[in-house]
């Protein structure tokens, strides 16, 4: 007997190193599914597919490699989408597998048939319908390729059920030419010359560093560089972990929830330096405001973000360490003394606080989680207040250990990327940080979590609100709240206990250490309710169409709200 | 502006879906589009007119650019270039006007490729501008149907060397 479609496929997955699948069986995909159970590849069987890909996510993150998903035809396809999105916008590699009807039955909106390369493809880097069983090698080693190199991102392949059952003779593909496909990878040295004098000119260079940064594994450069150019460093949300927060040199977050010392700093900056950034309009703010005094240089592996937000002085394109450290081989050391004494006035003129009183606060607990873990765990969040205050109050100390969804801004995706995280890294603590809003998005992987024996803490903000939503209430709908307060919440403790994991709850100021510290140590999969006040706000927040030095900070509005 | 845009693309299905779609989410306004495969089976060649100011049809290449199975991309705006679209105008003709209307066939170098009992098919190919002139003469007329193919270009001499249509 030959080999088949899907036993190949196997073999493909095998042949780049895949050893997990997160995915959820059907119809489409029984073939595949058949052919997996001769592998050593272990699959994690999810409640619902939009978990199987945010899981992926999560591995992808941790690990630089891409991660891989499968879903059947139709339905499990199309719960796949958000999750794909989600990637997508946060360059994640993921290669996803989606079963589909026979070829004979495709077009004929058979039973569970959607056209989901169809679906996919503004939300893929690249995506694939296969129509034979001998392009499968091809197909397999192109889509791995495309998925990992120059930018990365998603890249789905859609199997019809009887091309997984069909014979494949096709033999491995050993060398790959996709002439559509040529990443750039080396700067171009004028460009980089020019960088070069920029920054020596400078006088109040400030250095914004994006999840490129991540991805290309040059945060030792990066450190280099500031260091020997004396330069402030800035993250955006995809960007923290990639700099020591601790470092003098650290400014933190900057953007709509960014600390008033970054915000500040750029819009004083002469020099903005944008490495592996896309300047999101969550960055810029007003655009015409952004950064006013300064030239920009951007290095991105990708071309088509050089520009297209905002005009650039000196476009740099192709992979962040190659370029830095091409770079590093001509930049002098420098000093800016000045410029650092006047971010030390403004860090000390307008520090990031918070009602520092007796009342139990997320900011407090957030620091101090930082602190009890030494800020080494990985974090993962979902979408909304909670996730603002992890970015602002944890210090994180190595990058690809803080997990979010930062461009698409998807609710449920924090839990399901610790349990890719932790797959991903056994060892590591992993810290999935929510709120009663998101958590009920994907609270049903707990039982995922718990088949795989995954210790993850669930640390749960429960303010009975959508925090985020009612906080853009409250300031630009005049405090009309309208579908924010969730009235019918679980007890979040007992659900733990319903799920075979322990359950905390944090109501008093004073238990928020013990607790935490009870939790990060016992070694089991822990719900952590902390109670919130509805009323909290993250603060600074930077309103609609202001520039980012015109943030709201605290404190503001809560005495008010009071009433 | 008018930009001029050929793009190199792999022959397969789907291509044009996937540059049309990039076109409609991205907000970009197609003018014309031509499309077919060059000699060389494997590649289709896409000509594309778009209307946009520079920061746009930057956009627009860097993102076409970005697309898989896109080979090359040039914008050939300003390039000396050769370029037709094809017309197919069905125009009324009684034996009153069917003499006037073959001279102004005649005027244009076009065709007449089909006659009715009272109408007349005609074909002409040129550039953008003769192709306008011809159906602002036969209006008058009464047209019954005007079927245009987009602008397809081919730049003068030997800028490229393989797989141009």
């Amino acid at each position: 007997m030959g080999t088949t479609g899907a036993q190949r496929l196997i073999k493909c997955l095998q042949d780049e190193n895949v050893t997990t699948i997160y995915g959820y069986p059907g119809g489409a995909v029984l073939p595949i599914y058949d052919a997996l159970l001769d592998s050593d590849i272990k699959h994690v069987l999810v409640r619902n597919e939009q978990a199987a890909v945010h899981m992926a996510n999560g591995y992808a993150r941790v690990t630089g490699n891409p991660g891989v998903c499968m879903a059947t035809s139709g339905p499990g396809a199309t719960n796949l989408v958000t999750g794909i999105a989600t990637a997508y916008m946060d360059s994640v590699p993921v290669v996803i597998i989606t079963g589909q009807v026979a070829t004979s039955m495709v077009g004929t909106d058979a039973f569970q048939e959607v056209d989901i390369t169809g679906i996919t493809m503004p939300i893929t880097k690249h995506n694939y319908l296969v129509k034979k069983a001998d392009e499968l090698p091809k197909v397999m080693k192109e889509a791995f390729h495309i998925a990992r190199t120059g930018r990365p991102g998603p890249v789905l392949i859609d199997i019809p059920k009887d091309v997984a059952a069909a014979l494949c003779s096709a033999k491995p593909l050993e060398q790959l030419d996709m002439r559509g496909y040529k990443p750039n990878y080396q700067g171009h040295p004028q460009q980089i010359n020019r960088a070069l004098a920029l920054i020596k000119q400078a006088k109040r260079p400030v250095i914004y560093v994006g999840g490129g940064v991540i991805n290309s594994g040059s945060t030792e450069e990066l450190l280099e560089l500031a260091r020997r150019a004396h330069i402030p460093v800035t993250t955006t949300l995809m960007g923290l972990g990639s700099f020591p927060e601790d470092s003098e040199l650290s400014l933190g977050m900057l953007g709509l929830h960014g600390t008033p010392v970054a915000n500040y700093a750029v819009t004083e900056a002469d020099l903005l330096i944008g490495l592996g950034v896309r300047f999101d309009d969550r960055v810029t703010s007003a655009v015409e405001k952004f950064a006013p005094k300064a030239k920009i240089i951007h290095l991105d592996i990708d071309p088509a973000e050089i520009g297209k937000n905002v005009s650039v002085d000196v476009p740099i394109v192709g992979d962040l360490r190659l370029v830095l450290t091409g770079m590093l081989e001509k930049l002098e050391e420098k000093k800016h003394p000045e410029w650092l004494e006047r971010i030390k006035e403004l860090r000390r003129e307008h520090p990031l606080q918070y009602g520092n009183d007796s009342k139990l606060r997320p900011q407090y607990v957030m620091q101090k989680l930082g602190e009890i873990t030494n800020n080494r765990a990985i974090v993962t969040t979902d979408v909304g207040q909670h996730q603002m205050w992890a970015a602002q109050f944890y210090r994180f100390a190595r990058p690809r250990s803080f997990l979010t969804s930062g461009g698409l801004g998807t609710m449920g995706y924090g839990f399901p990327a610790a349990i890719g995280a932790q797959m991903a890294d056994p060892d590591a603590l992993v810290i999935s940080v929510t709120g009663d809003g998101s958590f009920q998005m994907s609270m049903a992987e707990l039982a995922t979590a718990r088949e795989q024996n995954l210790p993850i803490k669930v640390l749960l903000f429960n303010n009975s609100s959508l925090g985020l939503v009612r906080q853009l209430q409250h300031f630009y709908c005049d405090r009309r709240y309208t579908a924010v307060d969730f009235t019918g919440n679980p007890d979040f403790v007992n659900l733990a206990r319903c799920y075979d994991a322990v359950g905390l709850k944090i109501e008093t100021k004073d238990q928020v250490e013990p607790i935490l510290t009870e939790a990060v140590n016992n070694g089991r999969l822990t719900i952590i309710e902390v109670i919130v006040d509805q009323r909290e706000l993250v603060l600074p927040m930077v309103p609609n169409a202001r520039g980012l030095d015109e943030m709201v900070q605290f404190p503001f509005g809560e005495e008010d709200d009071c009433e | 502006m008018k930009h001029t845009l050929a793009v190199l693309v792999e022959n397969r299905p789907g291509v044009l879906t996937r540059i049309a779609g990039l076109f409609a989410r991205r907000g970009y306004n197609i003018e014309s589009l031509a499309v077919g495969h060059t000699e060389d089976p494997e590649i289709s060649r896409i000509t594309i007119v778009v209307d946009g100011d520079d920061r746009v049809i930057e956009q627009v290449t860097k993102q076409l650019h970005k697309l898989v199975e896109v080979i090359k991309l040039s914008d050939i705006t300003q390039d000396q270039f050769v370029d037709r679209e094809l017309v197919l105008v069905k125009v009324n003709a009684d034996p009153n006007t069917r003499a006037e209307i073959m001279q102004i066939v005649d005027i244009f170098r076009a065709r007449i490729v089909d006659i009715g009992r009272d109408s007349l098919i005609i074909e002409a190919t040129g550039d953008s501008g003769k192709i306008s002139a011809i159906e602002t003469s036969l209006r008058p007329f009464g047209l019954r149907e005007v079927v245009r193919t987009g602008k397809i270009a081919m730049v003068r001499g030997a800028k490229f060397k393989n797989g141009q249509g």
